[in-house]
């Protein structure tokens, strides 16, 4: 394996020597370097005057004019942009939609579910979040050719020069027209100064060895974990420190705890006289069985869904002991007393209230109470439910159709 | 202050008579229309001259405003275009002609004036103390004498420079159009607020004025670039402007359409998620029968159309294109104006007859006929400009 790795790295520095011209090194350009815009600007128009395609200039700030005298075709990309913008427009929109709409639909502020204004800021700002960072994106990946992480003209004097108050021109030495001397000699007529030549280094030879470059990877390691270190620390360590943990420590009286407020030194305040808690009705038959069958009516009418909903509290709860008829065959094996059936003379009349109470307030200390697990209307589907089997098992005549 | 040692080359033109002739013809058919409209229906008529009133003072205080902008940002690309501005500005001193006729009659427009709306409505009790005949005379009488003042100063050292080629009168144009800037924002709120929010009396709306602005501004702009681009293009501007400053007028007009559009849609939201009675009051006729079909067409022409219209670079330099969308953003910012003013006088539906007519005939007559003379006794560049070169050589 080993022999075949040592192999492969032959091979490829075998490639890279063959590209090599015989003096060693690879040619870029040739630099020249002008003292101001307008000698650099006339510079650029001669150049393009003399036929020179690959060629750029360089300045520290925007020259007006640069891009005609360069003869530089419109940027497209605006195109880009307006893509990318447009697909932030519609993912978001079809999210908010999805979201609001489809998969868990909420009425807010009594509107519609798809209220399409209150989308449009969120869609304003995906407009220009995605167009903004996909335009920088597509710069550095198209225009500046990402996993090139290096260029011959960096770390030179030329780049040192016209990053900070020179202005510059580099002829490339792929341009058709493009000939050391010639081109040479035509710089230093237009009055560039240094003229000199700008050759590859020997990493920049090979992309995929530019990418794997150990300081190149070294940095971008460095970035990962430094980036999600902080992150990781803002947000689990940093927010419970001091000054930050303001919300952790808020002025708030807790359970149990002194009230320096009160004069009773209670922090925990009875509610006000009178208070009822949300959704409570008052139950006034408890313990009272005549009056809950003479008063009590079942408020609900024997619907399919009410008879449903019944049969299924029914057999949930009541059909362990009572057994899924009523008849009083429990399940339980004998380990809790059967009750008895409700099908018995007595039962088939006694009113539904006699139902009611005997669920809400439980029955003889045997029969434990079910207020609390089965809502009230749910109580008198049960009820109906109950009804439904007694007819079933008296069933006359006039019931077969 | 640099000052130009080149001399500016410059073409001598006239203006061609058809020009003045067609302006004046149509001033004069808009005041006969006008005066039909008023014989007509007085109350019709009334809310028309609203709207001429309101295009009008938009189109030349937004005028105003630009020279200033060009002033206190030492705008270099715009002083070659800076006159056509001033010209449009010019009929600033015949805003309060517009205005009398309503002044004298405002129990016709004005629901508020009425004594006895005040016994039912205890809004209109809370807001009477500004909501009042005489201080609304007086804020009328009160913004368009600042107007007038701040034009006719700034419009006098512009001209004196012409002459005397003083740069110290730049300076001072400077210092005026600073202290006009804040002055131009107060009093347009409350030009609007009167004129137009006042209409409705129970509503409002804290983004009004922003938004009476956006529309001022876009279509002061829109009507310079219509005048700057056509006569440039037929060879009668005294100086060659070239793409780029085509370009930057282009741009102002797609910035404005967008603001427009952000400012009126922020209105429009605010008060649609509220929900409250005295802010959907007024949108609630606006939603609903002919004039709904109004509101949805009025996103699609003074937005959606120009967007796209204007979104891309050669779209904003090139003439015909700009010359059709400046005359579309101001049919659109009429269409605006009578959005905001005619469903109050009307809340069951659209209306067109001889008033709508006449508001748009005599406020294109006013304010080309205000340019045509002004062009006639002015140069058409200000040559003493010590910016001029430099705007002239202009690159983006």
């Amino acid at each position: 394996m080993r022999v075949l790795i040592q192999h492969i790295i032959l091979v490829q520095n075998m490639s890279e020597i063959q590209r090599i011209p015989p003096s060693g090194r690879r040619l870029y350009g040739i630099t020249a370097i002008f003292d101001n815009p307008d000698k650099v600007l006339s510079a650029t128009k001669a150049a393009t005057q003399e036929g020179y395609k690959d060629f750029d200039v360089y300045s520290p700030y925007p020259i007006h004019g640069l891009d005609n005298a360069m003869k530089l075709k419109p940027s497209r990309i605006g195109v880009v942009t307006l893509v990318l913008a447009m697909i932030g427009v519609v993912s978001i929109l079809l999210f908010t939609w999805w979201t609001n709409s489809v998969n868990y639909p909420l009425i807010i502020g009594g509107k519609p579910y798809f209220a399409w204004p209150s989308y449009i800021p969120i869609t304003f700002e995906m407009a220009v979040l995605f167009g903004a960072v996909s335009t920088v994106i597509s710069l550095i990946a198209i225009w500046l050719g990402l996993p090139r992480n290096s260029h011959p003209l960096h770390d030179t004097e030329f780049m040192k020069k016209v990053s900070s108050d020179r202005f510059g021109v580099c002829v490339e030495a792929t341009d058709p027209k493009f000939d050391e001397k010639q081109t040479m000699d035509f710089l230093q007529r237009l009055g560039g100064e240094n003229v000199e030549l700008a050759y590859y280094e020997v990493h920049e030879l090979s992309l995929r060895k530019a990418v794997l470059d150990p300081k190149f990877v070294g940095a971008m390691v460095i970035v990962a974990v430094a980036s999600s270190g902080a992150t990781y620390f803002s947000l689990n360590k940093m927010l419970l420190m001091r000054p930050w943990s303001s919300l952790n420590n808020q002025f708030k009286v807790l359970p149990e705890s002194r009230s320096t407020f009160y004069a009773d030194g209670f922090a925990m305040r009875p509610p006000v006289e009178g208070t009822v808690a949300r959704g409570h009705m008052p139950y006034i038959f408890s313990g009272n069985m005549p009056s809950a069958e003479k008063y009590m009516k079942n408020p609900l009418l024997p619907t399919p869904r009410v008879m449903e909903v019944g049969q299924r509290d029914f057999n949930t709860y009541c059909s362990p002991c009572h057994g899924y008829f009523g008849d009083g065959d429990s399940r339980l094996q004998g380990q809790f007393p059967s009750p008895p059936s409700l099908h018995s003379d007595t039962l088939r009349h006694a009113p539904d209230g006699h139902f009611y109470q005997v669920m809400t307030d439980g029955f003889q200390n045997v029969m434990p109470s079910y207020a609390r697990q089965i809502p009230r209307d749910e109580r008198w589907a049960i009820v109906w439910y109950i009804r439904a089997l007694q007819r079933a098992e008296h069933a006359k005549g006039s019931d077969v159709k | 202050m640099i000052t130009t040692d080149k001399t500016v080359a410059l073409k001598t033109v006239k203006l061609p008579e058809s020009f003045s002739r067609i302006s004046w013809s149509l001033l004069i058919i808009g005041i006969i229309l006008t005066l039909l409209s008023f014989a007509v229906n007085p109350k019709h008529a009334s809310f028309g001259l609203i709207m001429t009133l309101a295009f009008v003072a938009s189109v030349g205080i937004g005028s105003l405003f630009w020279v200033g902008i060009e002033y206190v940002s030492s705008a270099v690309w715009s002083t070659a275009l800076r006159r056509p501005f001033e010209f449009i500005a010019g009929v600033i001193p015949f805003l309060i002609v517009i205005a009398i006729p309503l002044l004298l009659k405002m129990h016709t427009v004005f629901e508020w004036t009425r004594k006895s709306l005040l016994k039912t409505d205890p809004a209109l009790v809370i807001k009477a103390p500004y909501l009042n005949e005489p201080f609304f005379i007086v804020r009328t009488l009160v913004v368009f004498g600042i107007w007038w003042l701040f034009y006719y100063l700034i419009i006098k050292n512009s001209k004196l420079q012409d002459t005397t080629r003083d740069p110290k009168l730049t300076a001072r144009n400077v210092r005026l159009s600073a202290a006009f800037m804040p002055i131009f924002g107060i009093t347009l709120t409350i030009f609007s607020i009167d004129w137009m929010m006042s209409l409705t009396p129970d509503w409002f709306s804290t983004v009004f004025g922003v938004y009476f602005f956006s529309g001022a501004v876009l279509a002061a702009m829109a009507f310079a670039t219509l005048l700057i681009v056509k006569l440039n293009e037929r060879n009668l501007f005294p100086v060659k402007l070239t793409a780029d400053h085509y370009y930057n007028l282009g741009a102002f007009l797609f910035a404005f359409v967008n603001f427009w559009a952000y400012i009126g849609f922020s209105q429009f939201m605010l008060q649609w998620y509220g929900n409250l009675t005295v802010e959907t009051a007024w949108y609630i006729p606006r939603m609903h029968g002919s004039w709904a079909v109004i509101s949805i067409a009025l996103v699609l022409v003074h937005f959606i159309i120009p967007f796209f219209a204007l979104l891309t670079k050669p779209a904003k330099m090139n003439p015909h294109r700009l010359v059709f969308m400046s005359v579309w953003i101001l049919f659109a910012h009429a269409l605006d104006i009578y959005w905001i003013v005619m469903p109050v006088y009307d809340p069951g539906g659209a209306t067109f007859g001889l008033s709508e007519l006449a508001f748009l005939i005599a406020s294109a007559g006013i304010i080309l006929t205000v340019f045509s003379y002004k062009a006639k006794s002015n140069n058409l560049v200000p040559v003493g400009d010590p910016k001029l070169q430099r705007g002239l050589e202009f690159h983006i």
